[in-house]
């Protein structure tokens, strides 16, 4: 006769699993948080010197140093953001029809394409950004807001492309074909079902760009220094003098357009259509 | 017979080398309702979407009141569809996926609303105008689907195996519900199915296809009881084959079965005279191998000696019972195989027994050689 199969975790205390998960989620916080929470505290550090494990004097003198005009964090915060949103409308003008015509299977070559917008990601960054530098100084679109946005691009395609090319394969190509079957141009039927369908994992692509062009800093350096200053090159400074303290308060501002970006986006996908993203 | 609204001439169609639909003709009649009846990857929905402009034709023509429609872009041969998988556009509330082809037409908002309100109306679904398509149940979506096809009015309903998604319960209340609301609009319908019972339910004509060719075009009844070839047959239901030897008679035809110890019937091969229905090709001076089909449920085992007359009689011995509700579905074993008869009372296993199939329920068709190198296999 055979005895019922007890398994191993049902043998076990419940608190011992419990226990378990506990550790690691406390794990994974640190992981996650621990950074983060050394740079809040930088922030409010008036003086903090090794081997103390927390500041000497807490305080907020350096905000105002770094909110002074003239120490230009606003006017580089302005610049990222300003670049960011042309980075994400650009990028999506060209991974809509992009992703699109990836998407179909017809499509000769389909891999060479999607290899092409992979291939600059495969080179060391700082190689590429020095030789688009250099082509963009021929073409004067060094120290420009333009060069520096087709700068960050480059780097944004490779995701944004291959996300809408996912998207757009993934609507049910029967749902295109009862458009086109009650009466609309091929044209029509993508504005009004193939786009809407893809919108989310677009949308996804463009958060995902928008931060990318947020944090970008060695092609801002060779295509815009110094014309063209965003927020990671004033942030970088700051770091290289020792000065923490700016590094940090910088740091959190460029959180302020993430955030901000994420719930504009946010405002227009429910939940459960993002969670779709890519299925 | 009225002009038809569609003739299919000679329509070829293929993947690449793979050549799925071999030459089809077909004349529909305007305001009938057709069933493509086959198995899976005979070519059914290939020739619907065919028709609906989603698939190239290799060869042959669509004419749709006599015009030629293969060159026209889906949206302009003024067909809808419901497909299997509706298709409805989860972005799009229940008014806005019905609408949608009204909108593409141009109609006022205000003319649109009071459409759409109508349809709901009358697929059931009053009041469900602003809900989300994802919220509603299986049978509702099919509603949907169908409301939206409806809704441009048009003169001819591609239906791509459109109940095959729904509840036992749901599909039999759909099939009466479509072919209630084809009648009452005058639409000539064309149904996609692998289901034979709702074929025939449904449609006035249905149409057999098998590896991409027409095996029969027929009334729901003339293709159940007259199948013109063995796969017509097997396909609707008449599964059980016994291979036999038949020869002219006076009477009209004498069948034996050389395998078993049956006594040879000899029956007219008149139907109307409860005689067996026969190929043309099945029969001739000389004995001919020939396969008769019969089906489970219109054979009936005799569990006495008594002669039945007029009836071909296979004795065997029970293998197998099982409850059907009905009655009881027995697999028998005979010298010459083993075959599936329905009886109304329980029978044991091994109990020895006569299958009784009458002469009005066996089709004779020549031997498929073919068949008898499958059967030694």
């Amino acid at each position: 006769m055979n005895a019922p199969t007890i398994s191993l975790a049902s043998r076990m205390p419940k608190w011992v699993g419990a226990l378990v998960r506990g550790l690691l989620i406390v794990l994974l916080a640190v992981a996650i948080f621990g950074p983060l929470l050394n740079m809040l505290i930088w922030t409010v550090a008036e003086a903090w010197y090794f081997p103390n494990k927390l500041p000497l004097r807490w305080g907020f003198q350096f905000w105002g140093r770094v909110f002074r005009p003239e120490a230009g964090a606003m006017t580089a915060l302005w610049t990222s953001v300003l670049i960011a949103m042309m980075t994400v409308v650009f990028s999506l003008l060209v991974s809509i029809p992009a992703g699109y015509a990836l998407s179909r299977r017809t499509l000769p070559l389909r891999s060479v394409f999607l290899l092409v917008f992979l291939l600059p990601q495969a080179f060391p960054a700082i190689a590429v950004h020095m030789n688009i530098a250099r082509i963009f100084y021929g073409i004067g679109l060094n120290g420009t807001i333009w060069g520096v946005m087709l700068v960050h691009a480059i780097q944004g395609l490779v995701f944004s492309v291959w996300i809408a090319s996912a998207s757009f394969a993934a609507v049910n190509q029967e749902q295109v074909e009862a458009a086109r079957n009650l009466g609309a141009s091929p044209w029509r039927a993508f504005m009004n079902v193939s786009l809407p369908l893809a919108a989310p994992g677009l949308m996804a692509s463009a958060i995902f760009v928008f931060l990318i062009s947020l944090d970008e800093f060695s092609g801002t350096f060779f295509v815009g220094v110094p014309d063209v200053r965003t927020l990671p090159l004033t942030m970088l400074n700051a770091a290289l003098e020792g000065n923490y303290q700016i590094a940090s308060i910088t740091a959190l501002l460029l959180l302020v357009p993430s955030i901000a970006f994420m719930l504009f986006v946010e405002k227009f996908l429910k939940a459960d259509v993002l969670a779709k993203v890519g299925t | 017979m009225t002009e038809p609204v569609i003739s299919i001439r000679n329509l070829r169609v293929a993947y690449g080398d793979n050549e799925v639909l071999k030459g089809i003709d077909l004349a529909i009649a305007p305001g009938s309702f057709i069933a493509l009846l086959g198995a899976s990857g005979c070519g059914k929905t290939t020739l619907l979407r065919t028709l609906a402009g989603f698939n190239e034709a290799a060869g042959g023509s669509i004419l749709v009141d006599g015009k030629d429609i293969l060159a026209l872009a889906p949206e302009r041969r003024g067909m809808a569809m419901v497909f299997q998988s509706y298709a409805l556009w989860s972005h799009m509330n229940v008014a806005q996926n019905i609408g949608y082809g009204l909108k593409l037409r141009g109609i006022s908002k205000p003319e649109i609303a009071e459409r759409v309100t109508k349809l709901l109306a009358m697929l059931g679904l009053q009041g469900y105008e602003q809900r989300p398509v994802a919220e509603l149940s299986g049978g509702q979506r099919q509603r949907v689907a169908l409301g939206r096809a409806l809704a441009v009015e048009p003169k001819i309903l591609l239906l791509d195996e459109p109940l095959s998604n729904l509840d036992a319960r749901i599909r039999l209340q759909m099939r009466h519900e479509i072919r209630s609301i084809q009648k009452k609009l005058g639409l000539t319908a064309i149904l996609v199915t692998h289901d034979r019972e709702e074929a025939m339910v449904m449609a006035d004509q249905v149409v057999i296809l098998d590896q991409g060719r027409i095996a029969q075009i027929g009334t729901p009844e003339e293709v159940f009881q007259r199948p013109s070839s063995p796969f017509v047959a097997s396909f609707m239901g008449a599964e059980n084959i016994v291979d036999c030897v038949a020869k002219r008679s006076e009477k009209g035809i004498a069948i034996s079965v050389p395998k078993s110890q049956a006594s040879t019937l000899e029956c007219s091969t008149d139907a109307a005279a409860d005689g067996a229905c026969v190929a043309e090709d099945a029969m001739g001076e000389a004995p001919r191998p020939v396969q008769v089909h019969f089906r489970s449920e219109s054979a009936f085992l005799s569990l006495t000696e008594t002669a039945v007359s007029n009836a071909l009689q296979l004795p065997g011995r029970v293998a197998q019972v099982s409850y059907l509700g009905s009655g009881y579905r027995c697999e028998i074993d005979t010298d010459c195989g083993s075959f599936f008869v329905d009886h109304p009372t329980r029978v044991s296993p091994d109990d020895v027994v006569t299958i009784c199939i009458p002469a009005g329920a066996l089709h004779v068709f020549r031997m498929d050689p073919a068949r008898t190198v499958a059967a030694r296999h």
